[in-house]
């Protein structure tokens, strides 16, 4: 479990908080939704999950960051690396650049830890397949698009077996099919058993694979709950966040005063695949 | 193999020295990777502007030239100098030849990988390769932003004040980006255990077969051989 309890966060130099007293909890397994304009705290707060905050980042926090009931504060980084993964949006700063293919770069995280060499073997090549990047396996990294090295990044991620992930904006350079291996993954994960958290704009991609969203405004946490329920309230546009294409349709439809069925058939159109 | 073929071109005098040294350390070493083409050209390259440098100020300004080959104006040639220039161009050439090498038979990564298992901290590795693999990256950024910028009506070509005017909009992006992009990639560094104390695992690392290694203690064996054979003044035979 990962849990932030009454959790205030400053920024070095900056005049105020950019989290303020947030309390959430992860169980093991499930998938936490994070949603929230710019600078609602998004990326604060993926930060001090993963444990980056403040120990790399620097500023001030108070409360605790629990994992698994231990409070993380007197660990290291390192330490933490192989149980809370992190990964950003942007692909070309989370690739080492030390790596010559993907395969190399993918076991970049469980080389750092000394996992034995079988294992790290296994692990590369289980990353690789949950994400069906094999045919990249020989590629430079620096040569692939954004959108596969993000795939490598997130590959490199999962082969450090985390027992928590959190994913700031993970699928921002992804087309609709590398959007729905990343989901497909994180949703193999989480049936093993890994707690989630994702900051996400693509709240499609939310809807399918989370159980709970949170929303974020200012800092704050103002909406909690069931992903189906915080996805269509009507108060999370007024946060800047667009609610999935199903919510919008339906809102339309009911304006439109189509009868039932009709979006029965629509809803049934849009979840099939493309 | 490079830095002791650079240490005995430096000590080996004459000609024939570094002549015989670049034959056996430079050039059989191409044949058999069959990167001989390759190397000249990239080494030819590389001297070439110290070459014509070396043997024009030799040629024409040796202090100690006495027998004239030619006269351009007031300036004479001389045999001295000529003699001069080409034992130096021999010694470049060598050492090029070595470095040129090196550089088309390794790649970074299996040099940090080999530095790695040979004991070097994987941080100072990381130095060696991020040094060599950041040179690149600044040079795709920097391409970007002027795309970007000249996209926005920036001129970057014409006179030089112009050209000048025109690095400035793009110094800022390009360091400040650069700045941005270490912390970030400390931070992905980090969170992928790269500051754990101990040693990593390393997946696989360059092969060292028997004749490599041979060949490379012959080469260190040989400075300490050549340092004493010159003192002793053996090598005069090398001209």
């Amino acid at each position: 479990m990962l849990a932030l309890e009454s959790v205030t966060y400053r920024y070095a130099g900056a005049p105020r908080p950019s989290l303020h007293d947030v309390s959430l909890e992860l169980g093991e397994g499930e998938v936490v939704g994070l949603v929230g304009a710019s600078e609602a705290g998004k990326t604060t707060l993926c930060l001090i999950a993963s444990g980056l905050a403040p120990r790399t980042v620097g500023g001030t926090l108070t409360g605790r960051v629990l994992l698994d009931g231990e409070d993380t504060a007197p660990l290291a980084m390192d330490e933490l690396a192989g149980r809370v993964g992190i990964a950003f949006a942007s692909p070309t700063t989370q690739l080492s650049g030390v790596a010559a293919t993907v395969y190399e770069e993918v076991g970049f995280g469980p080389m750092n830890l000394g996992v034995a060499r079988p294992e790290l073997i296994a692990r590369i090549e289980e990353a690789l397949a949950a994400l069906r990047i094999e045919p990249l396996a020989d590629r430079d990294p620096a040569q692939l698009s954004g959108g596969q090295q993000q795939l490598v990044a997130i590959a490199g991620l999962l082969a450090l077996h985390p027992a928590h992930l959190v994913l700031d904006e993970p699928t921002a350079q992804l087309d609709p099919a590398g959007t729905a291996m990343v989901a497909e993954a994180l949703a193999g994960l989480a049936a093993g058993g890994a707690s989630i958290l994702v900051a996400e704009q693509k709240t499609d991609l939310l809807a399918g694979i989370c159980s709970r969203v949170v929303a974020l405004d200012g800092g704050r946490v103002v909406l909690d709950g069931i992903a189906a329920e915080i996805l269509a309230d009507p108060r999370l546009t007024k946060l800047g966040v667009a609610p999935p294409a199903a919510v919008r349709l339906r809102r339309a439809v009911a304006d439109a005063n189509l009868p039932a069925a009709a979006l029965a058939r629509l809803e049934h159109a849009l979840a099939a695949p493309r | 193999m490079a830095v002791t073929t650079t240490a005995l071109a430096v000590l080996a005098g004459g000609l024939l020295g570094p002549a015989l040294l670049t034959a056996v350390a430079v050039v059989v070493p191409a044949v058999v990777g069959r990167i001989l083409g390759r190397l000249l050209r990239t080494a030819l390259l590389l001297t070439l502007p110290i070459a014509v440098s070396v043997l024009l100020v030799n040629l024409f300004f040796f202090p100690a030239g006495r027998e004239i080959l030619f006269q351009v104006g007031p300036i004479a040639a001389t045999a001295e100098g000529l003699g001069f220039a080409l034992e130096t161009l021999a010694r470049i050439g060598a050492i090029s030849g070595a470095i040129t090498l090196f550089y088309l038979t390794t790649p970074p990564s299996e040099l940090v990988l080999d530095l790695e298992r040979r004991g070097v901290s994987p941080r100072i590795a990381f130095v060696t390769l991020a040094s060599v693999q950041t040179v690149p990256a600044l040079v795709e950024r920097a391409a970007t932003i002027t795309a970007a910028q000249r996209a926005r009506g920036l001129d970057t070509e014409g006179s030089l004040w112009r050209r000048l005017h025109g690095v400035l909009p793009l110094a800022g992006p390009v360091l400040l980006g650069s700045i941005t992009e270490v912390e970030e990639r400390t931070m992905a560094f980090e969170a992928r255990g790269f500051t754990r104390p101990g040693r990593r695992t390393l997946l696989w690392w360059p092969s060292d077969s028997g004749p490599q290694r041979l060949a490379r203690w012959l080469l260190v064996l040989a400075v300490p051989l050549l340092v004493s054979a010159r003192a002793v003044g053996w090598l005069g035979w090398l001209g």
